[in-house]
């Protein structure tokens, strides 16, 4: 593991801090976009270089930094809504949680039973936090596209976890999982947009007719 | 051969792309289910070889859940060419297309033995059924299916940190990473357990909300209820059977470690979970697509119970998802042809279904008799099959609890179903153009016609398949 990779993680866990303060959508966008190409950065630079990571890593900088912010920003004009309003736990308290979470991450991190060639590294405590993030992202925030940004950030910390056995992951299987999340935004890109034309709003409280 | 039953149905969807007229597009649907059906018959003549790696073989696990999987596509495809036929309003190229990938995806989750691409399989089910819930484009069904979507992508991210867990435990033990099932299972009591117990709670998690465990099926009364019958259909026969299929092969990872008692306990309390959540929701249900869903949820939970007890409430728990799937199929496509007749699925506004729809509405009769685990159907056998088993195993307290869930699942489900099949049809509904017909009748009914038979004769070839699948998930101590 190098260092460059560290502050990448780094990066990423900063990234998530971006978006449990942001309110503006397309800075979220961005946010997220940026935190993919980096993640797509890492299985070339932590592993030894090899063909099928190269593939790898240019699908996912390709799925994660285009195809994905390309559909949410086209979602987002389509509905004209440009911020988060009134989330259901205040930026700063979220902001607040996040830094508490991503502090308890290092801790939970260190007593993990990891193999001994991975203590110690940033990869595992950077998974936990982004998952968290990801967590409370999808949870206190109302307008869809802010979930379904939130539901990306929860991928990425799944995904870091994965850079762990990026040598064990058959290249059919990382392609068929990043082929799904592509569709997966798109559909949920297309459900937004009806959402929107159905209730004039993409507020997701709204989605409250079907119940007990 | 494998590959063919896999890929063919990928054909029927690009020519329900090119195919233009909204009429004879739904044509496609029974042929291919009928290639599919045709396909899988053969594969169980002719056993094909593994693939090289072993990442496709189809085993006892695989050929139960395939089975009812193609009986029922072919009983939903048949039905969708009547179906639509009444629904030439709207374009039906995306429920034809997704019907397609979605039979595709099905099928290859029962084949994989690899359970990264089984998790890729699963996902893409998910993904291809929440435009077809969105098919009647209104505000409710464009509510239900933001919800599936939102709930079931990250449920199933879930289980593939779970499944990340798990490659980790088999490099933790042997610096070697693999998800292949047929090399974790002679490595799996090298596993490091720490690990492998988070990757079963993950996995737990994510593929119980995709079968819609209780307390993780908050997705499914709304999805079921709004969807169209035969999408309903597939759902609780289709996917739930594929996911439970991918909770088994985990079970099958549990066992091999030699220290089951942890996981066995695990499913049975969420099946009772389920049992409990189901027999709580489903009494003054009015909403009969609901009251189904929540049927749907009472299941999962049975056959969950069935495969914690093991024994000889394996072959039930096998036996219940084939009779599950079939039965689940009567319903949901009586109860569409019910909601098509009156524009409502209320039993406050329907009543009197026998009388105005007589097939349809008895074939809902017959098959809420069914569900309900009542004599002479094949559910009976099987549900019979798991409390025997769990009070042959002194699990007084789980069987105890099992009848009791029955009996209020029964009682409840009784009074909304009663009330729209019986009594008088009121005199002020709107005409809807909705009249029996021979293709939107003729599948439930031949569902219904299996369900009989099965709870009456068990043919050989099925009790072997069924026998050599549960052999697969026997407790070895």
């Amino acid at each position: 593991m190098n260092t460059f990779a560290d502050q990448l993680l780094v990066l990423v866990m900063l990234i998530n801090f971006i978006l449990l303060g942001s309110s503006r959508m397309t800075v979220s966008i961005r946010a997220v976009a940026l935190q993919g190409v980096v993640l797509g950065l890492l299985p070339v630079l932590i592993n030894n270089f090899s063909f099928h990571l190269l593939l790898i890593s240019g699908g996912i900088i390709l799925a994660k930094g285009v195809v994905i912010p390309w559909l949410l920003f086209g979602a987002m004009q389509r509905v004209q809504i440009k911020r988060e309003v009134e989330p259901f736990i205040g930026y700063v308290p979220t902001l607040l949680l996040g830094a508490v979470t991503t502090a308890l991450a290092f801790v939970f991190a260190a007593r993990l039973p990891l193999a001994p060639e991975h203590q110690g590294l940033l990869i595992i405590p950077s998974s936990i936090a982004t998952l968290i993030t990801g967590f409370l992202v999808l949870t206190t925030r109302r307008k869809a596209i802010s979930q379904v940004t939130g539901y990306l950030v929860l991928e990425n910390g799944i995904f870091i976890f994965g850079l762990l056995l990026t040598e064990a992951m058959p290249m059919m299987v990382e392609a068929g999982a990043l082929l799904d999340l592509i569709v997966g935004i798109f559909v949920m890109g297309i459900v937004i947009n009806h959402i929107s034309r159905e209730f004039s709003s993409i507020d997701t409280t709204r989605l409250s007719a079907l119940k007990e | 051969m494998l590959y063919g039953v896999v890929l063919t149905p990928l054909f029927g969807a690009l020519l329900a792309w090119i195919i233009p007229s909204n009429r004879y597009r739904p044509l496609i649907l029974p042929v291919f289910a009928i290639i599919h059906t045709v396909q899988t018959l053969l594969t169980f003549i002719y056993p094909p070889p593994p693939s090289p790696h072993g990442w496709i073989v189809l085993d006892p696990l695989g050929k139960v859940v395939l089975v009812s999987i193609t009986l029922l596509f072919l009983a939903c495809a048949i039905y969708a060419v009547g179906y639509l036929a009444f629904r030439q309003e709207r374009s039906n190229r995306v429920l034809c297309m997704g019907l397609m990938v979605c039979l595709c995806a099905m099928t290859l989750v029962t084949v994989s033995h690899h359970l990264g691409l089984l998790w890729v399989a699963l996902e893409t089910t998910t993904l291809t059924m929440a435009p077809l819930i969105y098919f009647n484009h209104n505000a409710r069904s464009i509510e239900a299916t933001w919800k599936y979507m939102l709930i079931c992508s990250v449920g199933i991210a879930l289980a593939l940190l779970g499944l990340f867990f798990l490659a980790y435990s088999t490099y933790v033990a042997n610096h070697q990473a693999t998800l292949l099932l047929d090399e974790l299972l002679p490595a799996a009591r090298q596993l490091s357990p720490a690990w492998f117990n988070a990757a079963f709670v993950f996995l737990l998690v994510g593929f119980g909300t995709k079968m819609g465990l209780a307390p993780l099926h908050t997705w499914k009364p709304d999805a079921y209820g709004e969807a169209p019958g035969l999408v309903g259909a597939l759902l609780a026969g289709g996917l739930v059977s594929c996911a439970f299929l991918a909770l088994l092969r985990v079970y099958q990872i549990c066992i091999a470690t030699g220290a089951t008692g942890f996981y066995q306990q695990a499913l049975i309390t969420m099946g009772v979970v389920s049992m409990a959540f189901a027999a709580v929701f489903m009494v003054r249900q009015t909403d009969f697509k609901r009251m189904l869903a929540y049927s749907s949820v009472e299941h999962v939970g049975i056959l969950t119970i069935g495969l914690g007890l093991g024994g000889g409430a394996l072959f039930g728990a096998l036996f219940h998802l084939l009779n599950n799937g079939l039965t689940k199929g009567v319903l949901f496509l009586s109860s569409g042809n019910i909601h098509r007749s009156y524009g409502s699925k209320n039993s406050e506004v329907v009543k009197g279904a026998l009388q105005r729809i007589p097939w349809s509405g008895g074939l809902f009769l017959a098959g809420f008799i069914a569900i309900t685990g009542s004599p002479p159907f094949s559910p009976f056998v099987s549900e019979f099959t798991i409390i025997s088993s769990a009070f042959a195993q002194k699990h007084y307290l789980i069987g105890a609890l099992f009848l009791l869930f029955l009996a209020i699942i029964f009682i409840g489900m009784a009074t909304t179903v009663l009330a729209v099949v019986m009594g008088e049809a009121p005199q002020d509904l709107e005409e809807t153009g909705y009249r029996d017909r021979f293709l939107t009748v003729a599948p439930p009914a031949a569902l219904m016609g299996i369900i009989l038979l099965l709870g009456l004769w068990m043919p050989l070839p099925l009790a072997d398949l069924l026998h050599g699948a549960a052999a697969l998930l026997e407790v070895k101590s």
